[in-house]
């Protein structure tokens, strides 16, 4: 039996090398990204001052649709020449290839995001009211909600056929909660006129709870036949 | 068994005629709201059959990942299938209801957003079963079906939170709560009545799933045989 670190390790290392090399899902998610940013501009007066109250909204948004095109490579790549049906006879923990793959991903839209932060700044003239440690607090919580039950439902939606429209079938609803809670907490800290503690508090909750039940259904899905 | 399946089939009949005649003739009309208010006796209990449903659909998801057997994941999609069609009542007569008493047609409060993103969960749990390759349609179907399940209360948590505009529970709320007796006898007919005709529906609908799932098995098991010498 392996220990379940050092398979995570190795996973997320190799995935983290592979993505280096070709820098498929970095490329393709932050030009989403640029698209949905510039897309939002002709909704409305990006530098108008009332737009900061829409931004926590936007940005959000245009995160969690470029997160998709990361997602939906996760578990593509392991099809290629059946690692995926190699690493279910393998003695190997199931659980360790999960979180080495939520790891994998959190890295990658966590580095769309300060790579977009900037671009969000200039092009939509934001000034955050409120402090900023509790932005990068929202954004690291709010990116594991997306990223933890992404990763999960990623494996699930390629077993179906249609696999690329199926995730964000399945992962909008359920992410509901936690896209509502980082919307607003992220458009009170920038017009710092609400307190945001409540809405962390709920990601943190929506966070442990959806770990803990990828966790423990994770291995049904990677041997679902 | 069967017999005893038809026999409630019968009583829901019943059942059903005698609660709309208790909703539409007996009970009252309301005082502030007129006879509008009466869709009360419906909204709310497609409300506790779709609710009855998806918590059945949990439990069975749980059973099948458990024990993995045709019966538990037979109910599950029975469950589900009819936990959304009641749901879809409940958001139909919802803003038929709320127009003429709110003036509008729809807000985004705790419980309308809550049972529309619980009607959004179950739609896309019925998506995964019918895109799903083969035998593997029960494992997702199961798992999806606890995430979804797990995701209600926070869901209604996070709303509640953001705003709120549906009337407090009528019952055991606070002051200037609860019903007339006549009229709380109309709604708990109805209750009863819309119920059982879950059940019923239920059990037609799980009857047909496990002829599909035998009829899969037998297609399967003449494959195997070969063409009949």
């Amino acid at each position: 039996m392996l220990s379940t670190l050092a398979v995570s390790c190795t996973t997320l290392l190799k995935d983290l090398r592979m993505e280096w090399r070709s820098k498929d899902a970095i490329n393709s998610m932050l030009f989403f990204a640029l698209l949905v940013v510039v897309i939002f501009s002709f909704a409305f007066n990006p530098t108008a001052e009332e737009s900061r109250r829409i931004a926590g909204g936007l940005i959000w948004v245009a995160f969690l649709f470029a997160a998709i095109v990361a997602l939906n490579q996760t578990w593509a790549r392991e099809l290629r020449n059946q690692v995926l049906d190699a690493y279910r006879v393998s003695p190997a923990p199931a659980n360790a290839l999960f979180v080495a793959k939520a790891v994998g991903n959190f890295l990658f839209v966590t580095v769309l995001e300060v790579l977009m932060a900037p671009l969000f700044v200039v092009f939509y003239d934001l000034r955050s009211v409120g402090p900023l440690w509790q932005l990068i607090v929202v954004a690291l919580l709010g990116t594991w909600a997306l990223v933890v039950n992404g990763t999960f439902f990623a494996a699930l939606s390629i077993r179906t056929r249609s696999r690329e429209i199926m995730l964000p079938l399945i992962l909008f609803p359920i992410s509901i909660p936690a896209l509502l809670a980082m919307v607003d907490a992220t458009t009170s800290i920038l017009t710092g006129e609400a307190s945001p503690d409540w809405w962390m508090k709920l990601l943190l909750v929506y966070d442990v709870v959806f770990t803990a039940v990828g966790l423990l259904l994770f291995e049904s899905v990677l041997n679902a036949e | 068994m069967k017999n005893a399946f038809w026999v409630l089939v019968v009583l829901t009949f019943a059942l059903m005629a005698f609660s709309t005649w208790q909703g539409l003739v007996v009970a009252p009309t309301d005082a502030q709201q007129g006879d509008v208010q009466r869709i009360f006796y419906y909204h709310v209990p497609s409300a506790w059959v779709a609710g009855l449903c998806f918590f059945v659909n949990f439990l069975a998801s749980v059973w099948y990942l458990i024990k993995r057997t045709d019966q538990a994941d037979a109910l599950a999609a029975a469950s589900a299938e009819v936990g959304v069609v009641f749901c879809t009542v409940v958001l139909i007569t919802g803003p038929i209801w709320a127009r003429p008493v709110w003036g509008i047609w729809w807000t985004w409060d705790a419980r309308l957003t809550t049972t529309l993103v619980l009607w959004l969960i179950y739609l896309s749990y019925l998506v995964v079963r019918r895109y799903a390759i083969g035998s593997q349609t029960q494992v997702l179907g199961a798992v999806l079906a606890i995430f979804g399940f797990v995701d209600v209360p926070i869901v209604y948590m996070s709303i509640r939170w953001f705003r709120t505009q549906h009337p407090s529970p009528v019952f055991g709320g606070g002051e200037g709560s609860g019903l007339d007796p006549v009229m709380l006898r109309a709604f708990m007919w109805n209750l009863l009545a819309f119920t059982c005709l879950g059940i019923v529906i239920v059990v037609m609908r799980y009857r047909l799933q496990r002829l599909r799932q035998n009829l899969e098995s037998a297609h399967a098991r003449a494959a195997l045989k070969g063409p009949a010498a």
